[in-house]
């Protein structure tokens, strides 16, 4: 049922896409216009086009396929080492920048915050890099000898030189002993991260499962299953996310055996095609793996949401409804157990945000996964959107919206910043790009990326946490600060915010 | 234990919890790690001797590298302009990482768009990109000017900008005499301060064309370079104005980088206006405030504008002595005695805490003009170069840091390791310690593997808030400098006294 005072939104909204739209010069608006849609109740998708190129020069938010294979798929397997193969920028500007924790110590068993590059100069344009590459990774077996194999992470220029990336990953990886994993996610390839995250997952396919075949073939592949063997796919740890769903698993009686690839290492993928059961989370960027192991080895998958209590005793219910009634029993116990921490935060935090709005913008999972745990604390989703999803990430996004919820894809700066002033949600919850342009707005703010330096968020303990949050983004006394007393147009702008606040 | 609302935990405490530990070692079972011990013989073995030499022996291998690449320097050279957009023609990718890092660096809003190429573009080129690019952000972003450099995409398929430029402004992509300039950064030549550079000479050679007169206009032009402390610029103001001279920042993004919440959100804040860029061709002299991110800017004023430049790196007492007598020879004003006072500030401050910095070891890396700037102040501390490192090296720089290095008796134990990354800066700290170590965010994985105190200067610093509102020029900035160095070594007396009846003999309360 579509409330009274909702009863024009659609229209409204639909007005003020338009709008917006005008900005535009008239072939850009037409390509933007299938892009920008109002939610309506009942229709199966949110009636925008995704997964398109962006356009040249409006400010796009997304990254690059380098970005989707080594900033997220393989950057956080952390006992390999992942070489930025090119010059030297983008794996520079990107070291360190996504928070996947894990244990190790860094630079002698693990290598995932340190930043390997082949630094491309010009002759190395002009002459070819491959030879520089297998003389580099002989130097870094001598040098990190505790490696348990290498990634090669294509920059641009690779695929365009005419480099002979695999024919290295072959040799080397017979004189090193380890694999070498070639992985051609140059920048310019795709639309987005999203074929880097692609791409990242074919390799793992054409050059890890590989080798586990031969394995256990060859009865090298040390083993013992039990019937409660799952794999986290698509956690990425940040601020130690898949720690905090992990232990949820395992209290519920499943073992698990691999991360992907949050904290995870080579030995736990080449163990996964072992498993009974895939868990994904983040479905973007590793469903493509699933897909292949439900059809090579046959194991299901399940997409799950530990985000929020609500979603998280779902999935608990969900995940151990595949498995025998002792873990059916344990999921009880565990939802149980957490059940009156879980209703003290709510009974904390849901009064000092009750009734917020809150506009999305981030990736190719949470804008759609995290609103139930805005949900949970009274918060309310007026407009979300994604950086580089794909149709079946917007059909899985309407059970999570509200009818005339507005949605964008491959939001503009400029559509983005029109959408909020028009919209005026009380919290922008999108990147680190996007962050201090709404702050200068007075709009409070939180990373959906990297949860601004804070997290975990996942599971009951990061719930706690994200309700922390989300309080103090809100509720802090700073954004009152804004606009000098003597100034009237300011005093104007904060009365009118009051008003808001009264409704 | 689930979390306590009144006491929530995050990552900072929460994976100490039993539980978790508890988790961590559970996983171990699957991730076939190595032994213990052999962990710990590596990690013995990487801090020797032996390993130095395998680690200066590499020929093909950057690990941890202390440089980026151009295009981060063009933009952010770009931005210092009055409603300046950067456009990078290439994979958009790259925008990304340079507006998310320099946020990073700030915590402030960076406008950048890119033309988005894929792969269509890298076969046929991205002539067309760049038509519907200019038109779209010049109509939805309303810059006064369009400033354009490339990825190395663009540059390996050999993209023309010139002809590029004229062609989209054939095509309507924005009127015919709206300023477009141009630099070619490729990100496999130099770094991020030849990105500056270039395209400082290139927005200059396009907004003076034609604006050169008879006669001079009297100003002086300041160029701050690869400088990433906002209060740089506004000191070069201050004394600017304190002198009462006229002069012209190319370009100043101290506003864009530092700007007021006032509610609103202003794209294009502050910046050289584009008319007083237009004419700094009529200066009487341009001075740049460094060195190694200004060559072909400096070359191209005293070739084409037949202007005299000079180079004064404010840095320091001496430094600053320099460069203020350099202001007063050029403006024939004498120095104002304010300065004088803030210079007897300063070495007062000096004097006050000279005997915890002098004869102290210390190690550096970071840009050129940085090293060598902050390696003249600690000279005149007192305190003894030992690893001075700089990745983007070049051999005028070399030449000048030993030349400086052998003006003092403090400088005789320095080496100049140019070309060389941070992984073998930490060879060099494991097997010759120092007592401290000048540096960006990234030595905090230096600071934790040696124990090294880190005093952060450079860029980037994003562990840390604020430090970049700060000036380092002047005598104000010796202060600063000082300030940081001083204090980040008290804090490593005190982490290292403090354990009851154990070492807290020295946990002074008055140093």
């Amino acid at each position: 049922m579509t409330p009274p005072e909702n009863q024009n939104i659609i229209e409204e909204r639909k007005e003020l896409i338009k709008e917006v739209l005008s900005a535009y010069p008239e072939k850009a608006a037409k390509k933007r216009e299938k892009h920008l849609g109002v939610y309506e109740e009942g229709k199966s998708d949110c009636g925008v086009k995704s997964n398109i190129k962006s356009l040249p020069g409006v400010m796009t938010a997304r990254g690059c396929a380098y970005a989707g294979s080594k900033g997220v798929v393989w950057g956080p397997i952390k006992d390999m080492i992942h070489i930025s193969h090119g010059p030297v920028g983008c794996g520079y500007w990107s070291w360190s920048g996504r928070r996947n924790y894990y244990i190790g110590t860094t630079g002698i068993d693990t290598f995932g915050t340190m930043h390997f590059t082949s630094d491309f100069q010009e002759r190395d344009i002009v002459f070819g890099g491959d030879k520089k590459l297998v003389k580099l990774i002989q130097e870094l077996d001598v040098l990190f000898p505790l490696n348990r194999g290498v990634s090669i992470q294509s920059e641009c220029p690779i695929g365009l030189i005419g480099d002979d990336i695999e024919a290295v990953a072959r040799k080397t990886s017979k004189e090193i002993g380890k694999p070498v994993v070639p992985v051609r996610c140059e920048g310019f390839r795709g639309v987005s991260q999203s074929l880097g995250h692609h791409i990242a997952n074919d390799m793992v396919r054409d050059w890890v499962f590989t080798r586990s075949d031969q394995a256990k073939k060859d009865g090298t592949l040390k083993f013992e299953g039990t019937p409660y063997d799952v794999a986290i796919i698509g956690d990425y740890n940040i601020g130690g996310d898949a720690w905090a769903s992990r232990i949820l698993l395992e209290e519920i009686g499943l073992r698990v055996v691999a991360q992907w690839s949050g904290d995870g290492t080579i030995n736990e993928m080449l163990m996964t095609p072992n498993v009974k059961m895939n868990l994904i989370h983040c479905y973007r960027s590793m469903n493509y793996i699933s897909r292949h192991m439900e059809e090579a080895y046959g194991i299901p998958w399940l997409e799950y949401n530990f985000f929020g209590p609500t979603k998280i005793a779902e999935s608990l219910r969900e995940i151990a409804s595949k498995f025998d009634e002792t873990i059916q029993a344990n999921a009880e116990k565990v939802i149980a157990k957490y059940q009156p921490t879980m209703d003290a935060v709510v009974a904390k935090y849901r009064p000092r945000l009750d009734g917020k709005t809150v506009a999305i913008m981030v990736g190719g999972l949470r804008p759609r996964h995290v609103v139930p745990a805005f949900q949970d604390l009274g918060m309310k989703m007026i407009g979300t959107g994604y950086e580089f999803a794909h149709n079946d990430d917007y059909k899985r996004t309407t059970h999570y919206i509200e009818n005339g919820t507005i949605v964008y894809d491959d939001v503009t700066a400029y559509e983005f910043e029109e959408f909020i002033k028009a919209l005026k949600p009380d919290l922008v919850a999108s990147g680190v790009k996007e962050k201090y342009v709404f702050q200068k707005m007075g709009l409070p703010f939180r990373q959906m990326h990297s949860w601004d330096y804070s997290g975990p968020y996942h599971g009951y303990d990061g719930f706690a946490i994200f309700a922390r949050d989300m309080d103090l983004a809100l509720n802090s006394p700073t954004w009152g600060l804004i606009g000098a007393p003597w100034n009237e147009k300011a005093q104007a702008k904060k009365a009118e915010a009051k008003a808001k606040a009264a409704v | 234990m689930p979390q306590n609302p009144e006491k929530i935990q995050d990552h900072v405490e929460l994976f100490h919890q039993p539980e978790y530990q508890q988790l961590f070692e559970n996983k171990k079972q699957f991730e076939n790690g190595h032994d213990p011990e052999e962990v710990t013989r590596v990690a013995e073995w990487t801090k020797g001797w032996d390993y130095r030499e395998k680690n200066f022996a590499r020929e093909a291998l950057t690990v941890n590298p202390a440089k980026g690449c151009q295009p981060l320097g063009a933009i952010f050279a770009a931005v210092g302009f009055e409603g300046t957009l950067p456009f990078v023609q290439g994979s958009q990718g790259c925008v990304a990482y340079f507006r998310t890092h320099l946020t990073r660096h700030y915590k402030e809003p960076f406008s950048g768009v890119s033309s988005s190429m894929t792969e269509d573009a890298a076969v046929f080129g991205g002539l067309q990109n760049m038509i519907d690019g200019l038109a779209n952000s010049y109509q939805l972003y309303k810059p006064k000017m369009i400033a354009v450099c490339t990825t190395c995409m663009a540059e390996v398929i050999g993209d023309d900008l010139q002809a590029f430029i004229n062609n989209a402004k054939s095509a309507g992509s924005v009127p015919q005499d709206f300023p477009v300039p141009y630099a070619h950064t490729p990100s496999f030549v130099g770094s991020h301060i030849t990105g500056y550079d270039n395209m400082m000479k290139g927005i200059l050679s396009n907004l003076t064309a034609g604006h050169k007169k008879e006669t001079s206009n009297g100003k002086i032009n300041f160029i701050p370079g690869f400088d990433t402390y906002v209060g740089n610029n506004r000191e070069i103001k201050r004394i600017a104005s304190l002198f009462g001279f006229d002069y012209t920042i190319l370009a100043d993004n101290s506003d864009y980088l530092d700007s007021p919440n006032t509610g609103e959100f202003d794209m294009y804040p502050g910046g050289t206006k584009l008319e007083d860029a237009a004419d700094s061709i009529n200066a009487k002299a341009t001075i740049a405030l460094q060195a190694h991110s200004t060559p072909k800017t400096r070359e191209y004023i005293e070739k084409e504008w037949k202007q005299p430049t000079s180079v004064s790196r404010p840095w320091g007492i001496k430094g600053t002595d320099e460069f203020l007598m350099k202001l007063s020879e050029l403006s024939g004003i004498p120095i104002p005695e304010q300065l004088e006072i803030e210079r007897g500030q300063a070495v007062d401050a000096m004097t006050d805490s000279h005997s915890w910095i002098h004869g102290k070891r210390f190690a550096i890396y970071g840009e050129p003009d940085l090293v060598y700037s902050v390696v003249g102040f600690m000279l005149e501390m007192g305190a003894e170069p030992v690893h001075i490192l700089v990745h983007n090296t070049n051999e005028v720089f070399e030449a000048e840091m030993k030349e400086l290095l052998a003006s003092s008796p403090f400088g005789s134990n320095a080496t100049v390791w140019g070309g060389k990354d941070l992984w073998h800066m930490r060879s060099l700290l494991f097997t010759e310690p120092v007592d401290f170590l000048v540096g960006n965010t990234y030595g905090k994985y230096l600071w934790r593997d040696t124990k090294i105190p880190l005093v952060r200067i450079g860029y980037p610093i994003m562990d840390r808030h604020h430090l970049h509102r700060y000036s380092t020029i002047g005598y104000q900035g010796v202060i600063n400098l000082l300030n940081w160095t001083v204090n980040t070594l008290f804090e490593e007396i005190d982490r290292n006294t403090n354990i009851p009846s154990k070492t807290d003999i020295s946990y002074d309360l008055i140093r």
